[in-house]
C-alpha cells in the first residue's frame, strides 16, 4: 500500500512538473500543435485532388482520410517531445536530482509517460477542432471515435516510452534525432496519401510490413464508421508499448547506473 | 576586382569550403532527407499521375524538382549556422580588426554551401534519373537547372547569413527552418497548380515564390524549354539574391563595426 502510494505520488508530481513546464512555455507548447496543423492544413488542403484518382474510395472524404494520419502523427511526436525533456532534465541536472529524490524510481518513467498522454489528448483535441472547423466530415460514431482516440493513446504511449528510453541512455538533448528520426520514418514509409492498395514500388511493399499501416487503416475505419483491422492495430500498437516500456525501464536501469 | 580583394575572398571561400566538407552534420542530411522525401512521394503519390491534366506519367519526375529546392533551404540552415557559430565564437569580432571588406566576408562565407549545393544537384539527379526520371530538356536542361541551383544556393544561403548576422545565434537561425519549411508545402510542390482544388490554398501557391522555382525546375525535367516558367524561376532566385544580399550587408555594417 506504501510502496503503491510512494509510485503515485512520484509519477504525480515528475507529469504535474512537466505539464506545468510544456503549458507555461510557449517555445515547448507551440511546436507539438503547429506541426499537426500545418501538416492538416497542407495535406488535407494541398492534396485533396488526390481522392479524385481512380479506386480511391473513402466516403467521408480526404480532410478525413488525412486527419487520422495528423493525429496519430501528432500523438507519437507529442511522446517524443516527452523524451526531449527527460533528455533536457538530465541535460540541466535535474534528472540526477531526480534520482535521488524518488523512494521509487519506476514512477518517474510513469510520470513522463503521464505527462505525453496528457499533451497528446491536448493536441488531438486541438487538431479534432481545427479539422472540424475545415469541414471534416465523422461518419464515426461515439465507440468509434473512442477507438480512435485509445488508437492515438497507445501510439503516444510508446513513441513516449521509445523517446524516453533514448533520453535515459544517453541523458542528453543531442539524442534528439535518434528519438525522432526513427518516428518520421515509420509514420511516412506508411500509406499517408492513399491507401495501402493504391501505393506502388518499394514503398508498398514496406507500408506491408509497417505496423503503422494497420494502425492508420484502423484509424480511418473508425473515422468512417467502418472499422477494419482493430485487433490488428491494436495488438501492433499495445505489443510496440510492452517492447519499449521494457526499453525505457531499462533505459532508467542505465540512467541509475551512470550515477 | 583588386588583388587584395581576391586574396580575401579567396581565403574565407577556401576556409568556408573546407569547414562545411569537414561536416557530415551538414552533408548527410542535406542529401539524404531531400532524397528519402522524394522516395516516399514517388511511391505514395504516384495515383496522382492518373488525374486528368497531370503533367506526366511519372510522378518521380514530378518530384525531382523538390529536392532542388530542399537542397537550397539546406544552403540557408548551413550557411546561417555556421556564419552565426563565428560570430558566437568572437571569429567575426577579429575578422573586424583586420581590413576586411565585408562583401569578401559575404561571398568567401558562402563558397562551401555553394560546393554543397553542386554535389547536392549532381547527386540529386543521378538519383532520379538511375531510379527512372526523365529530363525533358536534355543536356542543356541539365546545365540550367545547376545554373539555377546555384542561384537558389546562393539566394537562400545570402539569406540565412542575413538572419545569422541579424540575430547572431545559431538556434534563432535553426528556427527559421520551420518557416521556410511552410512555404515550401504551401506551394505547387505536390500538385501543379491548376489541379490543387482548394481555392485558398491555389491562391496561397500562386503568392508563394517557392512555387516558381520548383515550377522552373519541373518543366526543364517535364516539358523541355518554358520560356515562361524558366524567366519566372530565374527572376525569383534572382531577387532571393538581391534581398539576402541587402539584408546581410545592412545587418554586416552594424555586427562588423571597427572601432
Amino acid at each position: 500500500m506504501r510502496t503503491r502510494h510512494r509510485y503515485r505520488s512520484v509519477a504525480l508530481a515528475v507529469a504535474w512538473r512537466n505539464l506545468h513546464n510544456v503549458f507555461t512555455n510557449p517555445a515547448l507548447l507551440l511546436p507539438s500543435l503547429i506541426f499537426p496543423l500545418f501538416f492538416l492544413v497542407a495535406f488535407a488542403g494541398g492534396l485533396s485532388a488526390i481522392s479524385k484518382a481512380p479506386n480511391f474510395h473513402f466516403p467521408s472524404g480526404y480532410t478525413a482520410f488525412q486527419f487520422v494520419f495528423v493525429l496519430l502523427q501528432s500523438a507519437a511526436f507529442g511522446g517524443v517531445f516527452t523524451g526531449f525533456s527527460v533528455a533536457a532534465d538530465f541535460e540541466h541536472g535535474f534528472g540526477r536530482r531526480l534520482l535521488l529524490a524518488a523512494p521509487n524510481r519506476s514512477g518517474i518513467v510513469a510520470g513522463y509517460l503521464l505527462a505525453a498522454l496528457t499533451r497528446a489528448l491536448f493536441s488531438g483535441s486541438v487538431v479534432f477542432a481545427a479539422a472540424l472547423i475545415g469541414g471534416m466530415q465523422v461518419d464515426g460514431g461515439g465507440i468509434d471515435l473512442l477507438g480512435l482516440v485509445g488508437l492515438a493513446l497507445v501510439v503516444n504511449a510508446a513513441a513516449a516510452l521509445w523517446a524516453v528510453g533514448i533520453a535515459l541512455r544517453f541523458r542528453s538533448i543531442q539524442a534528439g534525432p535518434f528519438m525522432q528520426i526513427p518516428v518520421f520514418l515509420i509514420l511516412f514509409t506508411a500509406p499517408v496519401y492513399v491507401p495501402l492498395d493504391l501505393l506502388s514500388g518499394w514503398i508498398k511493399a514496406v507500408a506491408s510490413v509497417n505496423p503503422m499501416t494497420a494502425l492508420f487503416e484502423a484509424g480511418r475505419g473508425f473515422i468512417s464508421g467502418a472499422p477494419t483491422e482493430v485487433l490488428l492495430a491494436f495488438a501492433a500498437a499495445l505489443g510496440l508499448t510492452i517492447l519499449f516500456a521494457v526499453w525505457a525501464f531499462r533505459g532508467l536501469r542505465a540512467a541509475e547506473a551512470a550515477g | 576586382m583588386n588583388t587584395a580583394l581576391a586574396t580575401q575572398i579567396g581565403q574565407l571561400a577556401r576556409r568556408s569550403i573546407v569547414r562545411t566538407m569537414r561536416q557530415p552534420a551538414q552533408i548527410v542530411p542535406a542529401l539524404v532527407f531531400p532524397l528519402f522525401l522524394l522516395a516516399v512521394n514517388a511511391g505514395g503519390l504516384n495515383q496522382a499521375t492518373k488525374l486528368p491534366g497531370f503533367p506526366t506519367d511519372s510522378y518521380l519526375t514530378f518530384a525531382l524538382a523538390i529536392t532542388f529546392m530542399q537542397g537550397a533551404m539546406f544552403a540557408l540552415m548551413n550557411a546561417g549556422t555556421d556564419l552565426a557559430n563565428d560570430v558566437e565564437t568572437g571569429f567575426l569580432n577579429r575578422l573586424a580588426l583586420t581590413p576586411l571588406r565585408g562583401s569578401a566576408l559575404l561571398t568567401g562565407m558562402l563558397s562551401g554551401v555553394v560546393v554543397l549545393g553542386f554535389i547536392q544537384a549532381i547527386t540529386y539527379l543521378l538519383v532520379g534519373v538511375t531510379a527512372g526520371a526523365h529530363i525533358a530538356a536534355g543536356v542543356g536542361g541539365v546545365l540550367t537547372i545547376f545554373a539555377l541551383t546555384f542561384l537558389m544556393t546562393l539566394g537562400f544561403g545570402a539569406l540565412g547569413s542575413a538572419a545569422a548576422l541579424r540575430t547572431g545565434s545559431g538556434e534563432a537561425v535553426q528556427g527559421l527552418f520551420p518557416l521556410f519549411f511552410v512555404l515550401l508545402f504551401l506551394s505547387s510542390m505536390s500538385l501543379p497548380r491548376n489541379l490543387i482544388q482548394a481555392d485558398w490554398f491555389r491562391e496561397v501557391a500562386t503568392w508563394n515564390p517557392v512555387s516558381y522555382l520548383i515550377e522552373a525546375i519541373r518543366s526543364l525535367l517535364i516539358t523541355g524549354w518554358d520560356g515562361e516558367a524558366l524567366a519566372l524561376g530565374f527572376a525569383v532566385a534572382a531577387s532571393l539574391i538581391v534581398v539576402g544580399t541587402v539584408l546581410a550587408s545592412l545587418a554586416l555594417r552594424t555586427r562588423l563595426v571597427r572601432t
